[in-house]
């Protein structure tokens, strides 16, 4: 009996769910297409949600006449064109490329080429610089000529190297 | 020399992300610019708030530069500005048509009855059809229709006091070119 109740309050909640959307569509592909287009469709009212998930009484409105205008047999393209004619381009969370919007598809690109470029420079020029005589002096040690050491000095420095090994 | 001016670069970058950011700030982003302005107002063919039988047209908003205002009797919001629309409509001659958007025939009657009409026409409609023509997202919406009942503006939210002297301005500018 109590396995019973538990599994029909697991029921519950699905059949909450089913009740939000009750549109009845002629065929799966139709379905995905309607949760397709609500997904990609901004509501006007709530402006972080999609058409899909908002509750407010505009995003309903819309739902349903997506629905109508699927059922009558309209293209995507139709129904984003329907929509972009009252709402305006904000409608769209994936934006058309026009002249407008060509630097929010391409800016990205571009700063990317810029970069490459900077680091492409700075590392041709790090290259260059060890080499004596160039940029010499404004550098720290890094670009001073570099001379042998004298018998002085390396008998100095193998007395500095060892002297950690005791 | 131009090392030393490198340096300055990311104070650079910071204040021109701030000048946006700030910027950013002032903007509302609810307020959308209407996809209909230039445009004709949409085709409608519906009945009037108190006559069932009545025909309304969008050729019946043509004639002279006027207001078009959405409202409900379900929106708080349209009780607060209603007060507002009486006085243009009443003491300055302002031609206000009114739209009745999703609402019930009965309680709108009510409301115009009660609160004063400032509405040459009452547009009923109940499905809110005109209202998806429109784009309106949320009542009260108010646009300016010129001469030849094409849109000019579009203002969401309360007519008060200052946005009427926005309205008025725009038009009278329209009044003023002749249009």
């Amino acid at each position: 009996m109590r396995h019973l109740l538990i599994v029909l309050l697991l029921w519950l909640p699905l059949t909450a769910q089913a009740a939000i959307d009750s549109f009845e569509f002629s065929d799966e592909a139709t379905r995905e297409r309607f949760y397709s287009l609500t997904a990609e469709l901004r509501c006007p009212k709530c402006q972080n949600q999609n058409i899909a998930d908002s509750n407010s009484p505009i995003a309903q409105d819309l739902r349903t006449e997506i629905h109508r205008m699927l059922q009558q047999g309209d293209s995507d393209k139709d129904i984003v064109d329907f929509m972009v004619a009252r709402y305006g381009e904000f409608v769209l969370y994936r934006p058309r490329v026009t002249a407008q919007t060509l630097v929010l598809w391409y800016g990205p690109f571009g700063l990317l080429a810029v970069g490459a470029v900077v680091v492409l420079v700075m590392t041709r020029r790090r290259k260059k610089a060890p080499r004596p005589g160039i940029s010499a002096g404004s550098e720290s040690s890094q670009t001073e000529p570099v001379e042998p050491l004298s018998d002085a000095e390396r008998h100095r420095l193998d007395k500095l190297l060892k002297q950690d090994e005791k | 020399m131009l090392r030393r001016l490198l340096v300055f670069i990311p104070l650079l970058i910071f204040v021109t992300v701030s000048v946006f950011l700030w910027r950013g700030l002032q903007l509302d982003p609810t307020e959308l610019p209407s996809a209909l302005i230039g445009k004709p107002v949409p085709a409608f063919s519906l009945s009037s708030v108190f006559d069932e039988n009545a025909q309304l047209t969008q050729e019946q908003l043509k004639g002279k530069p006027a207001l078009l205002n959405v409202w409900a009797t379900w929106c708080p919001t349209c009780k607060q500005e209603h007060e507002q629309l009486n006085r243009i409509a009443r003491n300055e001659g302002v031609t206000i048509y009114g739209i009745n958007y999703k609402d019930d025939r009965a309680k709108a009657q009510e409301w115009l009855t009660r609160y004063e009409n400032p509405y040459v026409l009452n547009i009923y409609d109940d499905k809110g059809l005109l209202g998806l023509d429109l784009g309106v997202y949320g009542a009260p919406e108010t646009y300016i229709l010129d001469k030849d009942g094409i849109i000019r503006y579009r203002h969401v939210g309360e007519v008060n006091e200052k946005v009427w002297d926005t309205l008025r301005r725009r038009m009278q500018d329209l009044e003023g070119s002749g249009s």
